[in-house]
């Protein structure tokens, strides 16, 4: 899935000048460019996916080539200020023990995912199809998600794991929605800690 | 893209040190020469040059051929020259045979000044933090304060390593390719097998074979062809030879009956022509006692602390000898330190021998890493 910008800047507004940060499935690396960039982060990347690797190097970034569904087991406790996964939440198995592993070797994490209780997406499933969309670009038999949830049931998870919610930000087609963001968001956006 | 050449013929040079090297075993060598080649340009601001470390039986010949000899390409020319992913247009090249060696730098082979005869067994044991001094003042004399990149596969994965332990400010980059911080029991239990074979043939007369006339040629035979079973995936193995037969049916005799046979007699065979037992010896010593973390209790993140240089570690996945997780634990150390690192993991069906290859992937990814590194015009 293409990055939006708006994604990049959220992160980059909860992320401090200087701050070491790792971000999980980086792509090509852009949001860590813009990172260094605009808030002068040191930071790595990890990401499995061969052409993306060469793809960071080329953008002179510190990419690690390992799966994520090994978990970070390499990494120790509270080595970065912020562990991200921009975009990625919803294409990783295991999303309990992702979300432990980034609270692990993170003091804060910063996830973003496509919300599943977006109403074009809860129309789409009411006319007895699955949804494809901006925020959801592939059919059911291709796709590379494999947990599909909504805004509601990310909360209810954090509320059930003891992950604080520090900040929450919605998005539809670029725009910051306040009101109602399980249903008028097509992207959620949170800033989580450890209670 | 830009078309990539061969550096070209290449002419080896010697330099002559007369500065006694004390050495990490106690040993003191009186004075030493080292044989390298060079390829490129010193830029003026002397901040382009690269060393390249060779591995357990390379030379200081990596790229380019010698004149008159069409098939004397280096072994790494496929990855430096003029467009090649280590860019000669860009970087200065030196390729240094390490002490101990048989190509030319001082060793078992050559003649020990002080008896006028070859130094056999009596030539010390050279460890790699001995190789890497030696290195740097070969550097001084070439005028080099700092490199701009240190790099090498396996045994020369570890002296780049070393080198950004030793030489934290004179080292920018290091690109540590299907090495390990240290040998593993296994990978010491193998190289034990392959000295045993030449310690125990009747012709290595405790290391001064060469007044007898004679080579240990069955013991380094039998060296390589355990050597060479490391270096391969069972995979390559399986693919390459599989159980095919020579003859096409069992024989019930000592000669060669599976393909694999003929190839690992032919690769013992052809080592044990040109290469010396006494520096094959001396070369997987220098593998088992590397340890960088060895005065820091075990801890190899202390052991890196020293280290300023931004690393590239890469492992290839069918690689046993060296295996990924090992490159990992470097990689984990050396970020723990807050250094500049990137790790690939290279698909290869090659084993340890695919740090030698040129496979797209894990070139585009040498390149991209290396395109990075700023030199002056």
């Amino acid at each position: 899935m293409k990055k939006q910008r708006y994604d990049f800047d959220v992160i980059a507004r909860w992320v401090a000048p200087g701050e070491q940060v790792l971000d999980l499935g980086c792509g090509d690396g852009s949001l860590l460019v813009h990172l260094r960039e605009t808030r002068q982060v040191k930071g790595y990347g990890i990401e499995v996916d061969p052409e993306r690797v060469v793809a960071c190097l080329k953008n002179g970034v510190n990419v690690i080539q390992i799966d994520l569904e090994q978990g970070l087991a390499g990494f120790e406790e509270a080595q970065f200020d912020h562990v991200i996964m921009s975009l990625s939440l919803q294409s990783v198995h295991h999303t309990e023990k992702i979300l432990d592993e980034m609270l692990r070797v993170g003091i804060e994490a910063v996830v973003s995912f496509p919300n599943f209780g977006y109403w074009k997406h809860r129309q789409a499933i009411l006319n007895g199809r699955m949804p494809v969309s901006k925020s959801l670009p592939y059919q059911w038999y291709n796709t590379p998600n494999v947990r599909f949830f909504t805004l509601a049931d990310f909360e209810a998870l954090c509320e059930q794991r003891g992950i604080a919610i520090r900040e929450r930000a919605a998005f539809d087609d670029g725009v910051e929605i306040h009101e109602e963001p399980n249903f008028l968001a097509s992207v959620a956006m949170f800033r989580l800690g450890r209670r | 893209m830009t078309t990539s050449e061969s550096v070209g013929d290449v002419t080896p040079q010697k330099a002559h040190f007369t500065d006694p090297l004390m050495l990490r075993s106690g040993d003191v060598l009186p004075a030493y020469e080292l044989i390298y080649e060079t390829y490129g340009a010193l830029n003026a601001a002397r901040d382009n040059a690269v060393l390249v470390c060779h591995a357990l039986s390379g030379s200081h010949h990596v790229a380019g051929t010698y004149a008159g000899k069409p098939r004397s390409e280096g072994w790494w020319d496929n990855l430096i020259g003029p467009g090649k992913p280590l860019d000669t247009n860009k970087f200065f090249v030196i390729g240094v045979n390490n002490l101990g060696g048989c190509y030319g730098s001082s060793g078992p082979n050559a003649i020990n000044p002080a008896s006028g005869k070859p130094w056999g067994a009596d030539f010390p044991f050279v460890t790699v933090d001995d190789w890497v001094t030696s290195q740097a003042r070969l550097a001084d004399l070439l005028g080099i304060e700092r490199f701009a990149l240190v790099l090498g596969g396996s045994l020369g994965g570890m002296q780049a390593l070393h080198w950004t332990l030793a030489y934290p400010e004179r080292v920018r980059n290091a690109a540590i390719i299907a090495a390990a911080a240290k040998l593993s029991a296994q990978n010491i239990a193998f190289n034990e097998v392959a000295r045993q074979a030449i310690l125990s043939d009747p012709d290595f007369h405790g290391g001064h074979y060469y007044e007898h006339g004679v080579v240990p040629v069955s013991g380094l035979r039998l060296a390589r062809m355990v050597g060479h079973i490391t270096y391969l995936s069972d995979d390559s193995m399986a693919e390459k030879f599989g159980r095919r037969l020579r003859h096409g049916e069992h024989k019930y005799h000592w000669d060669v009956e599976f393909e694999i046979e003929s190839y690992l007699r032919h690769q013992g065979d052809k080592f044990a022509g040109f290469f010396d037992a006494n520096a094959y010896l001396l070369a997987t010593k220098a593998l088992d006692y590397f340890d960088p973390a060895y005065g820091f209790d075990g801890n190899l993140k202390a052991a890196l602390a020293r280290a300023r240089a931004n690393f590239l570690i890469a492992s290839f996945t069918t690689d046993w000898r060296f295996s990924p997780a090992r490159s990992r634990e470097l990689m984990y150390a050396l970020q723990h330190n807050g250094l500049s690192v990137s790790y690939a993991e290279l698909e290869s069906v090659a084993g340890h021998d695919s740090f030698l290859l040129d496979d797209p992937q894990y070139h585009a990814v040498l390149r991209a890493w290396f395109d990075g590194i700023e030199v002056s015009a």
